[in-house]
């Protein structure tokens, strides 16, 4: 026992204080303030679902309009962007909300859930907007 | 509220208030709205891909139908409250300037609450 104690704390590695250029980002930081940056992203898109509805109440003409822009690619590229960031908001938000009931915080289990948010956010958009084509006709 | 607000630690409930003196009810609040806003958001994603590119008369169609109307008009209740509780919390954490951040905290509201009552009129105009 006392020899353990003699040998084991020099073979540990000790830990180093974070060196800013270097210091690797864990997985909870990163889908943290990815949170935070959607969330403020989404904000701005209710204007987008604003615009949509209000162009919808003031006629065809108006529509059209909402069509046209939003079938631009820059148009495309905003909902692309919107689409990213809700299905990521979610995903994650449910991650929370399990949090806030004191489920998945050990370490292990907050880094998975965080890069299954990160490969479902993907694949789920993806969906949508492979569904999106299709209802559209692009894909036949 | 009330039922919510005795979730809070017993200090809190002895002396009224959080450590910031306020604060309890803004984290519930996020809490219920994001609960609301998981199955209302599921449905706006399903309903706008079934919607794309589609012409004014199936969109208004859509819109008009009762239930859609109600899960609209609850969207953006919930949503647009959710955003301005946190863009509320941003705001606070980054604008330390008392004058820039009351002024950006009263924009936050009036803006949340015009695009709100604006999107929720176009809703009802369509639906009533």
């Amino acid at each position: 026992m006392a020899q353990k104690q003699a040998v084991s704390p020099a073979h540990r590695p000790r830990p180093l204080s974070p060196h800013l250029q270097i210091y690797r980002w864990p997985v909870t930081m990163g889908t943290s303030i990815l949170h935070r940056i959607t969330g403020v992203g989404l904000s701005l898109g209710a204007f987008l679902i604003a615009w949509w509805l209000i162009a919808a109440a003031a006629g065809p003409d108006a529509y059209g309009t909402f069509l046209i822009l939003a079938d631009h690619w820059v148009g495309r590229f905003v909902l692309l962007g919107f689409t990213l960031s809700l299905v990521y908001h979610l995903l994650n938000g449910i991650r929370h909300l399990f949090w806030d009931v004191g489920a998945g915080f050990r370490v292990r289990t907050a880094n998975a859930t965080g890069r299954l948010v990160y490969g479902l956010t993907i694949l789920v958009t993806l969906a949508i907007w492979l569904a999106g084509y299709w209802v559209k006709g692009d894909l036949g | 509220m009330a039922d919510l607000a005795k979730s809070s630690s017993p200090l809190a409930r002895a002396q009224g208030a959080g450590g910031a003196g306020h604060g309890g009810e803004h984290w519930w609040a996020q809490r219920v709205s994001a609960l609301a806003l998981v199955p209302l958001v599921i449905w706006l994603l399903v309903s706008l891909v079934a919607m794309v590119g589609a012409p004014h008369a199936q969109v208004i169609a859509f819109i008009a139908e009762p239930y859609n109307a109600v899960l609209m008009v609850l969207l953006i209740a919930a949503a647009l409250y959710h955003s301005q509780l946190g863009i509320q919390v941003v705001i606070e954490d980054y604008i330390h300037k008392e004058s820039s951040k009351w002024m950006l905290l009263l924009l936050n509201r009036f803006l949340t609450i015009g695009v709100g009552a604006a999107a929720i009129f176009a809703v009802l105009r369509i639906a009533l």
